[in-house]
């Protein structure tokens, strides 16, 4: 039932990813993405990464995409290109070329022959019990807390800082520089008609 | 399941190839943002995986960090591709070659 399942998600994610990349409008590749990004939650649930999924929907599909949806009707950007990336030859080689020998690397590497070592599922507890040695792979949201309150701890509150610059860099990037605030008053340009 | 590790990191290199492909292709470069944010989530998948089938939790606190960088990322990352339509009144790859002038 859970390999069935597998097959299906992994389908519906790369099928997605591959009508995103190849969709002339934007609003519509958006879409596309929505569904690989959701797609991609459930193979973490598969994984048992039951926070990981929740936090892959909730900030991901919802808040990414939103950004990226409420931009691309913002700047009306869709008009311009239409299939035109679909005729330049150089780029639809080397795209083509890259694509294909990646896939072949990573299918010749892990789909035949000598892969990886296959590990069987063990299986996990939902709570750290806080005896093991290390940090064993639990499904609580608990298990998070743990790590990041003991080995994580730096990486957390460097994190915590990258949050707060990237706030301020939006804020400096997206406010309006001084010219041009002089330029669109309504003297500027009087006087510039004069 | 039986399902290997194998098959997730197939998965995962193949959204990582069309990630790929569509920076390569496109040029929006709001398509092209959005590529790259699958690539990132390519990654994710196949450390989601090892976590699992190592039994241990680094996998899922590095997936952790990413998606936060990747959040934060993503808003400093289109408020520089508004800041340049304001600007230049395009996003089209084509329209933004300045530097090559």
């Amino acid at each position: 039932m859970l390999d069935i399942l597998f097959y299906v998600f992994s389908s519906i994610t790369v099928i997605a990813a591959l009508m995103m990349v190849l969709n002339p409008n934007a609003v519509s590749g958006a879409m596309c993405m929505i569904v690989s990004f959701v797609g991609t939650a459930a193979l973490f649930v598969l994984l048992e990464a039951y926070v990981l999924a929740i936090l892959q929907v909730l900030v991901y599909a919802g808040a990414v995409m939103v950004l990226f949806l409420f931009i691309i009707m913002l700047l009306d950007v869709d008009k311009g290109e239409g299939l035109s990336f679909l005729k330049e030859k150089t780029n639809l080689i080397a795209g083509g070329f890259g694509f294909l020998i990646l896939s072949l690397l990573v299918i010749s590497a892990f789909a035949t022959g000598d892969h990886l070592p296959d590990v069987d599922l063990v299986a996990v507890d939902k709570i750290p019990s806080g005896t093991e040695v290390g940090l064993p792979f639990t499904t609580s949201a608990k298990s998070f807390g743990y790590s990041l309150f003991t080995k994580y701890m730096l990486p957390f509150q460097v994190t915590g800082f990258l949050l707060l610059a990237a706030m301020i860099g939006v804020i400096v990037v997206s406010k309006k520089s001084e010219e041009e605030i002089e330029a669109e008053t309504p003297q500027a340009s009087k006087g510039a008609a004069e | 399941m039986t399902v290997g590790i194998n098959a997730f990191i197939l998965v995962s290199g193949l959204l990582f190839a069309i990630g790929f492909l569509g920076v390569l292709l496109r040029k929006n470069t709001l398509v092209i943002y959005m590529s790259l944010e699958l690539m990132l989530n390519a990654v994710n998948l196949a450390l989601v995986a090892f976590s699992r089938y190592n039994n241990t939790m680094d996998g899922n606190m590095f997936v952790f960090f990413i998606i936060t960088v990747a959040a934060a990322e993503v808003a400093v990352g289109l408020a520089i591709i508004v800041a340049l339509f304001r600007r230049r009144q395009t996003v089209m790859v084509d329209g933004l070659n300045a530097m090559s002038r």
